[in-house]
């Protein structure tokens, strides 16, 4: 079991975020998709990660509200499953997951000319919404493998939510803190490589705290 | 009072802990609200609670209430309907009265502080006093299609403000200042949303001769034909079809309302002589409201239009199954098929019990989803974060902010 002490501790954070209001709004998938392009990444992050935070226990499909409008608002289903199943987890940036969303949408309108003469009623149109968050530090900090199992139990799903997710796409860290800190300074690049393989869009944010601590827990064990 | 500490038992102690921190970022700040009266209506009453709250958290907060005559009071009724879209006739002495007495406020009131916050258009003018402190104006009315002479008018105040607020994304304007989304909240802690004793709902429902013999469904609402009691009526028609049910119509109307009185005669009218259709024309008692609630099998809530409805969040807070129509902030409540049921004509409405009677497994999973996303989202704590995050946002200007 390993019980060594990491080379420079982790320092939990978390964060409180706001909506703010952008004004833009779509009724068709050529609206959606202009804006798309031109929005800011705040507003990315905000429809690509909402649901997961507004949601903690249960995760409604599909887990992104782009797919969610365009299957429900403009039935298109088959572009809401495309749009559903881009595997967020493998872009590194919000610049790539925006580049997707394009390209899905772009494809799906070059093959389905009807699509274009789809609009939302107008109590359903597709509202721009960006995310304000505010870091802070939480004060707990872990030292070993131990210490560091022991705080992910404690957090709150706000703290795993910011170093799983905001910390990456938002932060360019080009993976999540967890995985870096287990690499870099607590020697376990084993560990660090299983939590960036989780996929956390397609669990709960209490399911993906379990399955963090069970990667953890077979490790202390083994 | 209650205090925070009554609230740690639905947002953990780390929800206390983080309203602690954001107040503590706030301390040096004098707060300030301003609003048009402090009693009834659903700004007063969230005020009446929430201040207690920010002086435990240390803030220095204070509520003031402006001035203003039947006249004026009038003119801004009259405002309010044409921001919801209504045809109304407004003359240009009806902008005199409303400047003159807005001078009048921004002159006489103590207007000192560091975050000034104004709820609605009726002291929007206390803008004029501006200094280098922060304003904020709140907006909780759908102005998605306003009459545009009373929005243009009011819109020269608005771009004086630093923000706006608005309570879901389709009632705001394209603006040129930042516009936050805050939708209001419950007191899970009030009267018409704490638990209640079964025997006490029973009690209620017996008052009104009420039996659980067969599912009840309910409406509690205005008789206001914007909530469509006749709609409600003819639903309930098409589910007796096929399930036996009773129906109860609850709610209140202004012995001044002329058309309130109105439409409540054609509710009877319409219920004819249904044993099985309850129509309750209640005072305010919301002890009565929460335990017919409590007391259903089904909330209905049939509006044609909406502002925000917050009646869902307090259906969907007892666990209950809720079909609604998707209209005005209500599809912010309800994720069809998820938390509720969200419909758009009486026979989808219909259609929606019919399910939900003959499947109870399903609606009492709905009814949970919608009590955990109403604790996520809609509570009075997560009201207040929300505020002191806007605060900060006055003095932090980007997407992403550190507080250390």
């Amino acid at each position: 079991m390993p019980t060594a002490e990491a080379k420079d501790e982790f320092r939990f954070y978390s964060r409180l975020s706001l909506t703010e209001l952008t004004g833009l709004r779509a009724a068709n998938l050529e609206q959606l998709l202009a804006l798309v392009r031109e929005v800011p990444d705040s507003c990315i992050f905000h429809h690509t990660h909402r649901f997961l935070r507004q949601h903690l226990h249960l995760s409604p499909e599909p887990p992104n509200d782009f797919a969610y409008w365009v299957f429900h608002s403009l039935g298109e289903d088959r572009l809401a499953e495309a749009l559903a199943s881009i595997d967020i987890v493998r872009l590194e940036s919000l610049g790539a997951i925006r580049a997707k969303i394009v390209s899905t949408i772009e494809d799906y309108l070059s093959r389905s000319v009807q699509a274009k003469q789809r609009f939302a009623s107008e109590d359903e149109a597709f509202y721009f919404l960006k995310s304000v968050s505010f870091v802070f530090p939480t004060g707990r900090t872990a030292g070993s493998l131990q210490e560091f199992a022991a705080q992910i139990r404690q957090i709150t799903i706000d703290s795993i939510y910011f170093h799983m997710f905001e910390a990456r796409l938002r932060l360019e860290k080009g993976n999540n803190d967890f995985s870096l800190w287990l690499s870099e300074s607590a020697g376990e690049p084993e560990l660090a490589q299983a939590i960036t393989r989780l996929d956390p869009y397609t669990c709960t944010a209490e399911g993906l705290r379990s399955r963090i601590l069970d990667i953890i827990e077979r490790r202390r064990a083994a | 009072m209650n205090g925070i500490k009554d609230y740690i038992p639905f947002i953990g102690q780390s929800g206390a802990d983080e309203l602690a921190l954001l107040a503590e970022h706030l301390k040096d700040k004098k707060i300030r609200f301003f609003n048009s009266t402090a009693v009834g209506g659903g700004v007063a009453e969230i005020l009446n609670r929430m201040m207690p709250l920010m002086r435990e958290l240390n803030l220095e907060a204070r509520w003031d209430v402006i001035k203003g005559g039947e006249q004026f009071f009038a003119v801004t009724k009259k405002f309010h309907n044409a921001l919801h879209g209504r045809l109304e006739e407004i003359t240009g002495r009806d902008f005199d009265v409303f400047m003159e007495t807005g001078l009048r406020n921004a002159e006489e009131m103590d207007l000192s502080g560091d975050i000034m916050f104004v709820h609605d258009p009726q002291p929007i003018m206390l803008v004029d006093k501006k200094k280098s402190n922060k304003w904020i104006w709140r907006c909780h009315v759908d102005v998605s299609a306003p009459d545009e002479r009373v929005w243009s008018f009011l819109r020269e105040y608005i771009l004086k403000y630093d923000a706006s607020v608005f309570s879901a994304p389709s009632f705001s304007r394209v603006l040129p200042i930042r516009q936050f989304l805050v939708a209001p909240s419950i007191d899970p802690l009030s009267d018409k949303n704490r638990d209640l004793p079964e025997e006490s709902v029973l009690a209620v429902l017996g008052k009104y001769g009420i039996y659980r013999d067969k599912p009840v469904i309910t409406q509690i609402s205005r008789f206001d034909r914007l909530k469509d009691p006749v709609g409600v009526i003819e639903t309930y028609r098409l589910v007796k079809k096929h399930v036996d049910c009773q129906l109860v119509l609850a709610g209140g109307t202004a012995v001044d309302d002329p058309e309130g009185l109105q439409v409540l005669a054609e509710v009877r009218e319409r219920a004819a002589d249904d044993k099985d259709i309850h129509i309750l024309l209640m005072p305010q008692n919301d002890i009565e409201v929460n335990a017919l609630q409590r007391g259903s099998d089904i909330i209905l809530q049939k509006s044609l239009k909406e502002g925000f409805g917050l009646t869902i969040a307090e259906a969907l807070w007892k666990g209950k199954p809720v079909v609604a129509s998707a209209v005005g902030g209500i599809p912010l409540q309800i994720t069809h098929r998820y938390s509720g049921m969200l419909c758009h004509s009486i026979e989808g409405a219909a259609f929606a019990i019919k399910q939900l009677l003959q499947a109870p497994e399903y609606a009492r999973k709905l009814g949970e989803n919608g009590r955990e996303h109403v604790r996520n989202n809609f509570l009075l704590t997560r009201h207040l974060k929300e505020y002191l995050l806007m605060f900060l946002c006055m003095e932090h200007g980007k997407d992403l902010n550190r507080l250390f």
